[in-house]
């Protein structure tokens, strides 16, 4: 058997980039300085950061703002989808509402919003249900006993939210090729189960990466509900702790040290929904081999060309 | 209506008179058509000529401007009411359009497969979800109809793993599933390769064969003259002129029909 002739590999050096090193070296001694200081300087105050880490006010503000994040999220994504659906509708009153909605919760500072919202009980003594411009009313009741600050201050947020995500919904929606709306209503579909089984799972490869940014953004976020005034989440917490014992700085890194656990667990959560939305309605026998990171429910998406991959998204402050 | 004709069944597709605007732009001119049961209809004509805009008028994918559309003798998409001697007009609601729409089938050009379901989900949805089939029975019967396109081994594949033609294969088998008494076909084989045509126009051949009423917006002449019962040249608008196939593609008698088979010959 005659060897076959091996090719020349090509071995050559690469071109060689000093300025990068020159910067590489600056960067790290500046970082190195950066540890150094944490913990040679004593104002941070690393004892008293131990101290309160799980002090147990600071854990119930980690679950108040917990449960501010979840809730604000779901009431923003129940109106995201309402929103964006109304839209893309027929019906001129559905969609001059839906605009109005996104102008005006988009076009306001959230921390505005939320100072209106903790003030509706003064502007509202009485909540009352009848038709408008009569006297005709059929319940009545105190607006103190709805609006808490509690649900204040998940109205304020989620209402925010809710503008944004509609946004996101709208674009995922608009993404799907508008010939599987017709291939599924000339199979005689009705409007909502287009939606739910042919648009929305298409949909969802573009809505979801948003969102879980958007999550994140409102995990942080929540930390403007003190404008409500609600004051049991982890930053005011936190501050309140901070400027009682006249120690400010260690208490805002037990703030941002739960901040940064939360983020990274939900950064997890979100590439887990990524892939498990891949997963779906993976047939078994399918062919073709698999892509690393993406699993081949969604390269079939890709493949197709029935959604823009990478649309610009618009994205709460 | 006298005893004569009372039990003779109607045409599958009567259109009578049928215009489309959009906006200013006149799209159908008073379109005349009749495809009996069984019947293939091919309809030829040059581009912007509303050769699509009048089968999505059939399947109600675009709403008529004037005359009456009749798919197996129903009114399509409105519901006329005698009113003081007058007929008075009302759409029919969205749920009364869908169930008109389940009865006919439709392939496009671009396949329009469904990108997140395998080729056997593609074909079990529709029943599933529009007729509430069983899931069991859904799959026995999509399978039956992947193997009447012959794509039976590709059943657990995606659209994106498939070719131009084995796909269209596929979305003729999805329609199929709904037991269509009418098939509309709208360019099924202008987006593939000149390999692929053939198999799915065997396909279509096979479908004809057995009987299903067809109307079949295509340029493939060779098929036209093989298959079509009945061949429509339409131009800007109007059927120019109607006929067997020889009638119309080797005999033309309009000039404008032997100027566009001159060209496509
Ligand atoms: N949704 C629409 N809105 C406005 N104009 C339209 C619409 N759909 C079609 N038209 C116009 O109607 C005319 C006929 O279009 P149609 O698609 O029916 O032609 P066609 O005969 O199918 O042509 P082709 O062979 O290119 O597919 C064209 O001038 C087209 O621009
Ligand atoms: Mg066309």
């Amino acid at each position: 058997m005659a060897a076959e002739p091996t090719p020349d590999l090509i071995k050559a050096k690469p071109v060689p980039r000093p300025g990068v090193w020159v910067g590489a070296v600056i960067v790290a001694v500046l970082g190195l300085g950066l540890v150094d200081s944490l913990i040679s300087n004593p104002e941070y105050r690393w004892q008293t950061v131990r101290e309160y880490l799980f002090d147990p006010r600071v854990l119930s503000g980690v679950g108040w703002t917990l449960l501010l994040t979840a809730g604000a999220m779901v009431i923003g994504i129940v109106l995201a989808l309402t929103i964006a659906i109304m839209r893309m509708g027929t019906n001129p009153i559905l969609r001059g509402v839906a605009w109005a909605y996104i102008w005006f919760f988009r076009g306001t500072p959230v921390y505005t919003q939320l100072v209106f919202w903790g003030l509706i009980t003064i502007l509202y003594r009485r909540i009352s249900v009848g038709i408008p411009f009569t006297d005709v009313t059929f319940f009545s009741i105190d607006s103190k006993l709805i609006f808490t600050a509690l649900v204040a201050a998940l109205l304020g947020l989620g209402l925010n939210e809710g503008a944004y995500l509609s946004e996101i919904v709208r674009a995922g929606l608009n993404s799907v090729d508008k010939g599987q709306w017709e291939a599924a209503t000339a199979l005689g579909m009705k409007r909502g189960t287009v939606l739910r089984r042919i648009i929305i799972p298409q949909a969802m490869r573009v809505i979801v990466p948003p969102t879980g940014n958007e999550t994140i953004s409102m995990l942080k976020t929540t930390s403007l509900v003190l404008a409500v005034p609600f004051m049991l989440e982890l930053t005011f917490v936190t501050n309140a702790i901070g400027n009682r014992t006249f120690l400010p700085v260690p208490l805002l890194i037990v703030a941002a040290i739960w901040y940064l656990l939360i983020t990274s667990i939900l950064m997890v959560g979100q590439r887990y929904l990524e892939a498990y939305y891949g997963r779906g309605f993976d047939g078994e026998q399918a062919g073709g081999r698999r892509v690393r990171g993406m699993s081949r429910r969604q390269q079939a998406i890709l493949a197709a060309g029935t959604v823009k991959s990478d649309p610009t998204l618009d994205v709460t402050p | 209506m006298n005893s004569m004709t009372e039990h003779v069944s109607p045409p599958m597709v009567d259109v009578r008179g049928v215009h489309k605007f959009f906006g200013d732009l006149h799209v159908l001119k008073g379109i005349d058509l009749v495809v009996q049961r069984g019947e293939v209809c091919v309809v030829l004509g040059p581009s912007g000529s509303g050769k699509s805009t009048l089968i999505r008028c059939i399947n109600e994918m675009e709403q008529i401007s004037a005359g009456r559309l009749y798919v197996d003798g129903e009114l399509m998409g409105l519901r006329e009411e005698e009113k003081g001697g007058r007929t008075v007009l009302h759409r029919l609601k969205d749920a009364e359009i869908s169930r008109q729409r389940s009865r006919i089938g439709m392939v496009f050009q671009r396949f329009n497969l469904f990108p997140h379901m395998t080729a056997l989900q593609n074909v079990m949805e529709a029943p599933r979800q529009v007729k509430g089939v069983s899931k069991r029975d859904a799959e026995q019967r999509a399978r039956d109809q992947l193997a009447r396109v012959g794509m039976s081994d590709r059943a657990g594949h995606y659209p994106a793993q498939l070719s131009g033609g084995q796909q269209q294969r596929v979305a003729i088998a999805r329609a199929l599933a709904m037991d269509p008494e009418l098939m509309l076909f709208d360019e099924p084989t202008s987006a593939l390769d000149p390999e692929l045509v053939g198999e799915v126009l065997g396909v279509m051949r096979q479908l004809a064969a057995s009987g299903m009423t067809m109307i079949v917006v295509t340029h493939e002449v060779g098929f036209a003259r093989e298959v079509a019962d009945q061949v429509v040249f339409m131009d800007d608008g109007v059927v120019v002129e109607r006929g067997t196939a020889h009638q119309v593609i080797s005999n033309p008698q309009q000039a404008r029909t032997r100027d566009f088979f001159g060209k496509v010959l």
